[in-house]
């Protein structure tokens, strides 16, 4: 069981959806989604529904990749997310990526950023509340 | 306001969202509105389970439909068919939907002012008094809030 293969274990969601890990970056794995029309609203951006996709999974991305560093099993299950839509997201790839603020005894708390081209302009940002519930007692 | 005809008809409009883009892979479909509210459903789907092996819906799909129900509730609302853009979302997963069942997302819109509107709502697997979720989110009306949607 190494890191990489717990984040590559995508959810059945995140893979139908076409999301992806992209890379590591500073111990972080970076997820991506390709435009296409499975993601789009209106022509030629995206839906914030896909968009939110894609930030939930790198925070489960994130959050699992740390679990299995620190050796931790557990399930988790979502409390609850709060995206904040920063601009329209284009018809080109979308990256997000993860970072754990807290992570708990019983739940984690996970900010993420999507961008495109650029990532220090970030197209959404969000926070997630995951419940997370230790297996291995 | 109700009895007087309306210009946007969320029953004839599911159909043309929900025929392409993201809203038609998700396969949502009309089930319900009144003045301010619309709820539309997203039948079950073996590939859109989350997380831990277990037979759950995953969280996604509840934040596409609740958004997509909430665009629709706004127009509805307003009475007209202008572009506008998700803002801020808030989605509480109060319990796991069941395995099986259509999730039904009911948004209303309580509020619009000249530039925002103000969305309320729940998701539910058959009975509305027993939710699988509650959001809150304020949309963008895209005219007045070009700075805002429009980075470039």
């Amino acid at each position: 069981m190494t890191e990489m293969s717990d984040a590559n274990a995508l959810t059945p969601y995140a893979a139908s959806l076409g999301i992806s890990l992209e890379r590591w970056e500073g111990g972080a794995p970076v997820m991506a989604v390709e435009f296409d029309e499975t993601v789009e609203g209106r022509p030629q951006h995206y839906h914030g529904g896909a968009t939110g996709g894609l930030l939930e999974s790198a925070g489960y991305a994130i959050l699992r990749s740390e679990l299995d560093r620190i050796g931790r099993k557990a399930l988790l299950k979502p409390i609850n997310i709060t995206v904040q839509y920063l601009a329209a997201g284009k018809n080109r790839t979308s990256y997000a990526k993860g970072r754990i603020t807290k992570l708990g005894r019983r739940s984690a708390n996970i900010t993420v950023e999507a961008w495109q081209d650029d990532p220090a302009r970030p197209i959404a940002t969000a926070v997630m509340n995951v419940l997370v519930a230790d297996t291995d007692v | 306001m109700t009895g007087q005809p309306r210009k946007f008809d969320p029953e004839a409009a599911t159909p043309y969202f929900a025929g392409r883009g993201h809203s038609g892979w998700l396969g949502l479909r009309y089930s319900d509105h009144g003045d301010d509210w619309v709820e539309l459903e997203l039948p079950w789907r073996e590939d859109l389970l989350g997380d831990n092996g277990q037979r759950v819906l995953a969280s996604g799909p509840i934040l596409s439909l609740m958004d997509m129900a909430s665009g629709m509730a706004i127009w509805r609302a307003m009475d007209d068919f202008t572009a506008i853009a998700t803002l801020d979302l808030r989605v509480d997963y109060v319990r796991p939907a069941r395995e099986g069942a259509s999730v039904f997302g009911r948004s209303q819109c309580y509020r619009v002012t000249r530039s925002a509107a103000f969305v309320r709502g729940l998701a539910h697997d058959g009975d509305a008094d027993d939710p699988v979720a509650h959001i809150q989110a304020v949309f963008m009306k895209i005219d007045s809030a070009a700075p805002l949607v429009t980075h470039d």
